[in-house]
């Protein structure tokens, strides 16, 4: 784990509360935008943060996504630029967690030594590349370890008791519990399955699991915060930026509109009723 | 398939991890890996089952009409004055391609696994009507992903497969053609894994799929092999296909890859020519890179974001190929040239008028290469070129390329 990784997961066990992951795409609606999003997210509330590398054919997606990805292009903006974006927001703030999320094209392309090199650089803490499965994990997977960086795997309902640990073997950092078969904001979960798919993961790792795929407001934020380590929101946020737009472009509610929603969810996140921290301790 | 293994073999791929040297693999999300996983099991299973292959002989024998002909061509070869020309007339199977003897497999397949619901994406339309058309034999419901726009040029093959009881998606993302189409069939099979089978319509994607393609499709060079034997009394010479993905061209090249002294040809859509931007052909003008599931020659920028294929023919311009076509290219074993749309149109209209068939635009493509190739070959060179489509589909996009005619 990186250093930033480990002290944030560690300070959210000794407040026993979840953390909150949200995510953005890097460059929209453009840079500048997109920048001051990336400052406004950890003064609202977000512990870790998911910056998202444009794909023009993101499979694992729903549209929103897509969208934001497809609107980031289309202002110019390319891999190179994430990583510039990090390094700038790192001159401000050296404590929260940044996890570059992605397709592998644009890393394979940009060529892996020089983009894990870069990433270390900037002060990237981890990689979730959706199209590298564990089969893959020769590509980019050991590199990254190697070079210092957490490569944060998705654990999804079709992962059974006996994929797990060939899952888990090389993920630190968390592990990305998908709580739904689907597409990004495709479906409400079922919240109820939560805390039982939680404990199932649990049952294989000592790393934290943060939960995401269908988190749209606080009491959602709340009901998952209440069993997972940490509860992802992703497409919400994104749908609540790109209302914020006019005809694709940024406008001056943008910032703000997305930091009055981050700062919602936090409270959610912060209102979930937990067992006290020695029960927690006390798993199967 | 049972051609002997000879050593330096270019027919043992892929490895176990499903790669053709650098290309191929599995790239795609947790999700559907152990649906992937499932897929590979069960092949391996079926293709060691004598009943599945019978299955699917007595299927090609009375549904799809195989053996297709092997014709020889004989205005044509009159007109290039070099090259004995054969066209494999795949355009005859039953729903008019190639695709079919894929669509079968994989239905039968999809059965056997207890998969309840199909899907599947489409360019042209011919792999949604060839699924379409097997799903209603079976009784199974049919989803077909066709971007907005392809929808609107290849408005006959819409039809028909609502006749045949599919339902048509119109895909309204990216770029709404077939890669969009494809990005949606995922995103769809990753929605629902319990019931759904997702019929890949090329030899590409995750592993088993470009393999498993590939077999289902060598059927058309299996055939070649004995009629071209039964008629000459030997083996062609050359081999020419065109290729958008590649599974007609693999099919018919795969049983050949180890007899060195045959040529084989794959012809891509080079649109309005490769040194412009409006072209499909990812092996003369892309890099590898890593796209629905594996790693092969796509179409990108240089930040590895994917740009769109243009071609006349729907069923050509997608930004990629098949993994093995990939490998082959740089293993040097196939040459792979390229037909504008201009060429095709030519091809196209001479093929109408010398020889009574109307080709689609893709086999089109690689008739444009065959008549570049033919005359500059001896009057005893046998050539064979897969005739892998019927343009009944094309003739009103023909029709206003040529002013309405």
């Amino acid at each position: 784990m990186t250093a930033r990784m480990t002290a944030r997961f560690a300070d959210l066990k000794r407040q026993n509360r979840a953390g909150l992951v949200t995510f953005i795409t890097a460059g929209d609606p453009d840079d500048r935008t997109s920048a001051a999003v990336l400052r406004a997210l950890p003064e609202a509330g977000a512990d870790v943060i998911e910056l998202g590398m444009p794909f023009t054919d993101p499979m694992a997606d729903g549209p929103t996504i897509q969208a934001a990805a497809l609107r980031a292009l289309k202002a110019g903006h390319r891999l190179s630029k994430t990583l510039a974006m990090v390094r700038d927001f790192r001159a401000g703030d050296d404590a929260t967690p940044i996890v570059l999320m992605g397709y592998y094209n644009p890393i394979y392309v940009y060529g892996v030594d020089r983009f894990l090199a870069d990433a270390k650089a900037a002060g990237v803490d981890g990689l979730i590349v959706v199209d590298l499965p564990p089969e893959e994990d020769r590509e980019l997977c050991i590199p990254a370890l190697e070079a210092g960086l957490n490569f944060i795997r998705l654990a999804t309902p079709t992962t059974d008791d006996a994929r797990l640990p060939a899952v888990l073997q090389n993920t630190s950092g968390f592990v990305y519990y998908v709580s739904v078969n689907g597409i990004t904001g495709s479906a409400i979960p079922d919240y109820s399955r939560v805390a039982s798919s939680v404990q199932r993961i649990k049952r294989h790792t000592d790393l934290p699991i943060a939960v995401g795929f269908g988190v749209k407001t606080p009491e959602g934020a709340a009901e998952v915060a209440a069993h997972a380590d940490a509860v992802v929101v992703g497409t919400a946020l994104i749908d609540v930026l790109a209302r914020s737009l006019d005809a694709g472009h940024a406008t001056p509610t943008t910032v703000d509109a997305v930091r009055g929603f981050v700062e919602g969810l936090a409270r959610g996140v912060r209102s979930a009723k937990r067992p006290a921290p020695a029960a927690q301790e006390d798993r199967p | 398939m049972n051609e002997p293994i000879l050593p330096n073999s270019f027919r043992q791929g892929p490895d176990a991890r499903g790669h053709f040297g650098n290309y191929g693999g599995r790239f795609v999300a947790e999700t559907l890996m152990p649906l992937i996983l499932d897929l590979e099991k069960a092949y391996e299973a079926a293709k060691a089952d004598p009943a599945f292959a019978a299955e699917i002989a007595s299927l090609h024998t009375h549904y799809v009409g195989r053996p297709s002909p092997l014709y020889f061509a004989e205005r044509l070869t009159e007109h290039c004055g070099g090259a004995k020309i054969y066209f494999k007339r795949d355009e005859l199977n039953h729903t008019g391609a190639h695709k079919i003897n894929n669509v079968l497999g994989q239905i039968l397949l999809a059965m056997r696994m207890g998969k309840t619901r199909i899907i599947a994406e489409t360019g042209a339309g011919q792999h949604g009507v060839a699924t379409a058309t097997a799903c209603a034999r079976f009784g199974l419901p049919c989803v077909v992903y066709m971007g907005a726009v392809d929808v609107e040029r290849q408005k006959p093959n819409v039809f028909r497969m609502k006749m045949l009881g599919a339902e048509v998606v119109p895909v309204q993302s990216g770029a709404r053609t077939l890669k969009d189409a494809m990005n949606e069939a995922l995103r769809d099979w990753v929605t629902n894994v319990d019931d759904t089978f997702y019929c890949i319509g090329t030899a590409a994607g995750p592993h088993p799929y470009p393999a498993m393609v590939r077999d289902f499709q060598s059927i058309i060079g299996t055939e070649t092999r004995a009629q071209m034997q039964e008629r000459e009394g030997r083996l062609p010479d050359s081999l020419v296909a065109c290729i958008g993905g590649g599974s007609n061209a693999i099919g018919l090249f795969h049983p050949f890859l180890d007899d060195p002294g045959i040529e084989i040809f794959g012809v891509e859509a080079a649109g309005h020519g490769i040194d412009t931007k409006a072209h499909a052909a990812s092996l003369a003008g892309g890099k590898p890179g890593v796209l629905h599931g594996n790693r092969t020659y796509l179409l990108m920028d240089d930040d590895g974001q994917i740009e769109e294929g243009h071609s006349i023919s729907a069923g050509l311009d997608y930004p990629g190929i098949g993994p093995e076509h990939s490998w082959l290219k740089d293993m040097g074993r196939v040459t792979y040239l390229s037909a504008t749309d201009k060429g095709a149109l030519d091809a196209f209209q001479l093929c109408c008028r010398l020889e009574g068939i109307i080709p689609a635009l893709e086999p089109a493509h690689a008739l444009s290469a065959v008549l570049e190739l033919a005359p500059k070959r001896p009057r005893d060179h046998l050539m064979v070129m897969n005739m892998c489509g019927r343009g009944d589909k094309d003739i009103f996009t023909v029709a206003d390329h040529l002013g309405g005619m």
